[in-house]
């Protein structure tokens, strides 16, 4: 029988040694937070600019400041996927542009926009690294968030309808609505693209702390600059204590944030039978073990209750006039045309900068786009490739997987572009054209996720298929194509979706790397982006990542969607 | 003394309007008034609406027309005098027993602690005392009944509405918890006023309740209305009791086109087919021969252990088909019928073709559209929009689902479910030559 520490302990608890390890570690994270977040409004000066320093002493600092830039991403991410994906799925009106809106903001390449972001954000924060500060948080945010609210929304639309019913029979307001239910339901699915999202934000983190703009360089203290630094020096020294650090940093987050929170979720799982293996923490068992964290709980949550209901009583008299239905009509219509008359003057003057372009640069764009395209499949072939055999014999071994598992989720958190450096090296030494070198840049971040969806498909084949396949002796080849294939394809489909669209946005910086003052770099789009941002010309910025989303959205509808219907319809195993 | 009238409903009805289509109606015209103290079974045929009907009593659907009052006042949202029960029992999963039953209290101006205190009292009453920590997943499924009771019972409300309650736990556990609940009631332990409860069991209905309302289908109507004048405990052997049930059972297969003769029944609509594949008539019908003349429809029920929601259809089939007729509650076969079942099974096909043919209007029409076009084909799609029309879009793509498993029984239609294309059953013939 499973207790439910958190809400029943009423049994007395001897404080213990959990308690002063809970407490000790509380108090560091708040000391940390405190101190990290002050560094934070640095006056923008180019000699604090260059104090950034290699000394390995100073690695802690950094890491602690990327890893509060990663939570405060984070918590941002959490916010805006509890209220957009609230009005998604309640608001039948919202829900017909706010949905599409997500598909396509999903498959834009942030990247290319942190350099306008960058400099949106500076104008917010004249003088102060604060704007970059944003700037690099923004584009964390933006690769998080749009997985989490799209999660949170199926789940919100999924609710049985007798749970909703038995809601609204108890007389649940918004807030019990959203803690006793939409929350607890949801919850499951949100962690692991949390977790996925958080994951893939490193990524983002390393591309957004050190870039540079309109011919400045602007650096952040963090890791992801340091390694930035260490390219620039040729510190191969520096170089491997950042992969280090960064390496340490995943498995802490992995040990103390998200095993915790996954291992506390499964509770959520909306099951009626109680299941075999269930995954566990030590720090969970820690936290479960003091009983000061008990007493807080109950306390705060009897605090909070009563609280709340003594606000309500003393408000509750007074009730706000109701507005009529038709100046509500007319309010909502002001604000459509309002945001209707910002968007047509924004595309308007979008329209202007791109009209300086010729005609033969336009089209130049689009063949770079193409060349990029390119290796955009070529990356994912090739990930497909090497992926299928080696995920579907970790699949089909249960050991293998539950060993091979832990290392490939630390791999795929690990942000590529931190490994450019080595890469970059090596090109230059063996002289590899980067016009080719560029691919595997590209694959090291998204194969990943190929072989992620791989072993989960392999895993999913009912064992009893497996059998047949034996007592038909069926060969090698036909099991591969009669039983492995097919049943793998769904999966196979839907990791090749994200690690495509993961390799566009590489190509920003996977297509131009640099070691010393020896640059690499390959013609097409990422580098035609990439530049334009360093010379900060507006134009071609605007129309260059006008094309690579066009490319992307395309090639979603054209390929991407086709595969993933036939995926659902026929392959699709129940 | 006159007893209060806690709700009423006036001319409720209820139509689902369909993009492009004609609304289909699905409530007509339900007029109930529940008193005080009273003990209120709903009964019908599947998709007569039951469910639906004790929703727009929640509060939790709106009707298309006519109100609902609770103590005279018309509701407007969820009812404010009411606590419900699902058939599913609904329970949060992520919750202990306590906290799904401290949800009822969640939005009353109570302190903390006076919750915990009503709470526990709810769970000791309704015996779970012990359980408040368990999670819904560790209990039997007569267990969270219980607390899905429970949840309801501890808002105080005037009125209990049950769905199906006990139709997702097997008989024994039901029937426990049938006794406790009816012990509640009748001892005055609970607070509730009146009790409104959805069953499909007509032994159900008859064993609890002082009143039976059954509700037509296609829509739905209240047909009957019936006292149930017995005391508490009733005797399920005695003869009033069974008398009622057999009563009741006679009520509900009657066919509706052939007994309410409304005038509005135009002539081109066209009549639903009871979703019952062709191998399950086959073998009730085999069942009625071996019985002999005359069989007891709710005996027969009881010992094919059908839910009435299951064999009401069976019923409504072979009659549909002539097999076999129904009088004050018996059934027996006709001629066709007793031929059938003593039949080859080559031959039976032949029978089965010719009384589709004869009595199943849409049948006909499908094989006279098929015979007309040069091809003899035609895609499905075609017939369920015609369906729709008549039935809606859920019940369309059923109802051509059943029409191809009888064409293709009587060997009159074949289909290509790949392509989704129906033809005639020689055609197909043709096709593999």
């Amino acid at each position: 029988m499973q207790l439910n520490y958190f809400h029943t302990g009423n049994e007395r608890r001897p404080f213990g040694w959990a308690d002063i390890l809970v407490i000790s570690l509380l108090l560091s994270i708040l000391y940390a937070a405190a101190k990290l977040g002050s560094g934070m409004q640095v006056p923008l000066d180019p000699d604090e600019l260059s104090s950034l320093s290699l000394d390995p002493k100073w690695l802690p600092y950094y890491a602690g400041r990327s890893l509060l830039r990663m939570f405060i991403a984070f918590a941002a991410s959490l916010l805006f996927t509890f209220v957009y994906g609230r009005i998604a799925a309640y608001n039948r009106t919202a829900e017909k542009f706010m949905i599409p809106a997500i598909d396509i903001l999903q498959s834009v390449p942030v990247l290319g926009f942190l350099s306008a972001t960058v400099l949106a954000f500076m104008a917010l924060f004249p003088g102060s690294l604060l704007g970059v500060e944003f700037a690099s948080i923004f584009a964390i945010f933006t690769s998080q968030v749009w997985n989490m609210t799209l999660s949170y929304y199926h789940s919100l639309k999924t609710i049985p309808r007798e749970l909703n019913e038995a809601a609204a029979m108890n007389q649940l307001g918004g807030w019990h609505r959203f803690t006793k239910l939409e929350a607890p339901f949801s919850m499951i699915g949100l962690v692991w693209n949390s977790m996925m999202s958080f994951g893939g934000g490193w990524f983002f983190l390393a591309a957004s702390e050190s870039i540079s703009v309109l011919n400045q360089d602007l650096h952040l203290p963090g890791i992801g600059t340091y390694m930035a630094l260490a390219a620039d020096d040729g510190n191969i020294k520096a170089l491997i204590y950042a992969i280090l650090t960064m390496v340490v940093l995943i498995v802490l987050v992995d040990q103390f944030f998200w095993r915790p929170i996954v291992a506390w979720s499964q509770k959520f799982k909306n099951e009626q039978t109680e299941a075999g293996e269930v995954p566990t923490s030590w720090v969970l068992n820690l936290l479960k073990r003091a009983s000061f964290v008990h007493y807080l709980n109950r306390k705060l949550r009897r605090g909070v209750h009563d609280g709340f209901l003594r606000l309500s009583a003393t408000s509750s008299q007074v009730k706000l006039p109701q507005v009529p239905p038709g100046i509500k009509k007319i309010f909502k219509w002001l604000i459509l045309l309002t945001a209707a008359a910002l968007i047509l003057r924004y595309l308007y003057s979008g329209i202007l900068e791109i009209a300086q372009l010729s005609w033969s640069e336009l089209i130049h764009v689009v063949y770079l786009g193409l060349l990029t395209g390119l290796r955009v499949v070529v990356s994912t072939l090739l990930a497909v490739v090497w992926t299928l055999p080696i995920g579907v014999f970790i699949g089909t071994n249960p050991r293998l997987s539950r060993m091979v598992q832990p290392v490939v989720q630390v791999l795929s958190s690990f942000p590529a572009n931190m490994a450019f450096p080595i890469f970059t090296i090596l090109y230059l030494k063996f002289g590899i054209p980067m016009e080719i070198g560029a691919i595997p840049l590209m694959m090291l971040g998204t194969q990943w996720y190929v072989l992620f969806n791989v072993i989960a498909g392999a895993m999913a084949i009912p064992s009893d298929l497996k059998e047949v396949t034996v007592t038909l002796k069926l060969t090698r080849w036909q099991t591969w194509k009669k039983l492995i294939l097919p049943a793998v394809f769904p999966f196979l489909v839907t990791g090749c979706i994200t690690a495509s669209g993961g390799a566009w946005n590489a190509s920003i910086v996977s297509e131009i790397v640099s070691w010393k003052d020896q640059d690499l770099q390959a013609a097409g789009l990422g580098t035609f982006i990439a530049e334009a941002t360093t010379n900060g010309n507006w134009p071609e910025i605007i129309w260059g990542i006008l094309v690579m989303c066009l490319l992307v959205v395309i090639v979603n509808r054209l390929v991407w969607s086709r595969l993933y219907a036939l995926a659902e319809n026929k392959y699709h195993m129940d | 003394m006159m007893r209060k009238t806690l709700i009423e409903l006036q001319q409720i009805s209820k139509r689902y309007d369909q993009p492009k289509q004609a609304s289909v109606s699905i409530m007509e015209d339900i007029n109930i008034k529940i008193k005080e103290g009273e003990l209120v079974s709903i009964l019908g045929p599947s998709g007569s609406g039951k469910s639906t009907l004790l929703r727009i009593i929640a509060g939790l659907v709106p009707p298309s027309q006519g109100t609902v009052l609770y103590n005279g006042q018309e509701i407007a949202g969820t009812n404010p005098g009411v606590g419900m029960v699902f058939q599913s029992f609904a329970l949060f999963p992520w919750l202990t027993v306590l906290e799904n039953v401290k949800l009822g209290l969640e939005n009353k101006p109570l302190r903390e602690a006076d919750k915990m205190r009503k709470a526990l009292s709810v769970i000791d009453m309704i015996g779970l005392d012990g359980f408040e920590g368990a999670y819904p997943k560790e209990l039997s499924g007569g267990m969270r009944q219980r607390v899905g009771i429970g949840r309801a019972l501890v808002m105080e409300p005037d009125i209990l509405l049950m769905d199906e309650p006990f139709s997702a736990l097997d008989v024994l556990t039901a029937e426990n918890l049938k006794r406790d609940l009816l012990e509640l009631w009748t001892e005055r332990k609970i607070p509730t006023q009146c009790i409104i409860m959805v069953t499909h069991s007509i032994e159900e209905a008859v064993y609890m309740s002082d009143r039976a309302i059954v509700l037509s289908r296609d829509p739905a109507r209240v047909i009957s209305d019936i006292p149930i004048p017995m005391a508490h405990w009733r005797d399920k052997q005695d003869l009033q009791f069974t008398s009622l049930v057999d009563r009741i059972y006679s009520i509900l297969t009657q066919r509706e086109g052939k007994t309410t003769g409304q005038a509005e029944k135009k002539d081109n609509t066209i009549e639903k087919i009871p979703p019952v594949p062709a191998g399950a008539l086959t073998g009730f019908i085999e069942l009625i021969d071996d019985l002999g003349q005359q069989v007891d429809l709710y005996k027969l029920a009881d010992q094919l252990s059908l839910k009435l929601e299951d064999f009401l259809p069976i019923v409504e089939a072979v009659e549909m088909l002539q097999f076999a007729t129904v009088v004050h509650g018996d059934i027996g076969l006709t001629e066709a019928g007793r031929r059938f079942a003593n039949a080859s099974v080559l031959f039976r096909k032949e029978i089965f073709k010719d009384q589709v043919l004869e009595h199943v209007p849409i049948m006909e029409k499908i094989i006279w559209i098929l015979q007309s076009k040069s091809n003899n084909k035609m895609e499905g799609a075609f017939f369920v929009e015609i369906f729709e029309k008549h039935f809606g879009a859920e019940e369309a793509a059923l109802q051509l689902d059943i029409v191809i498993d009888w064409g293709r029984y009587a060997e009159l239609i074949a289909y290509d479910k790949k392509a989704k294309v129906l033809y005639l059953e020689n055609e197909a013939a043709a096709a593999v030559e």
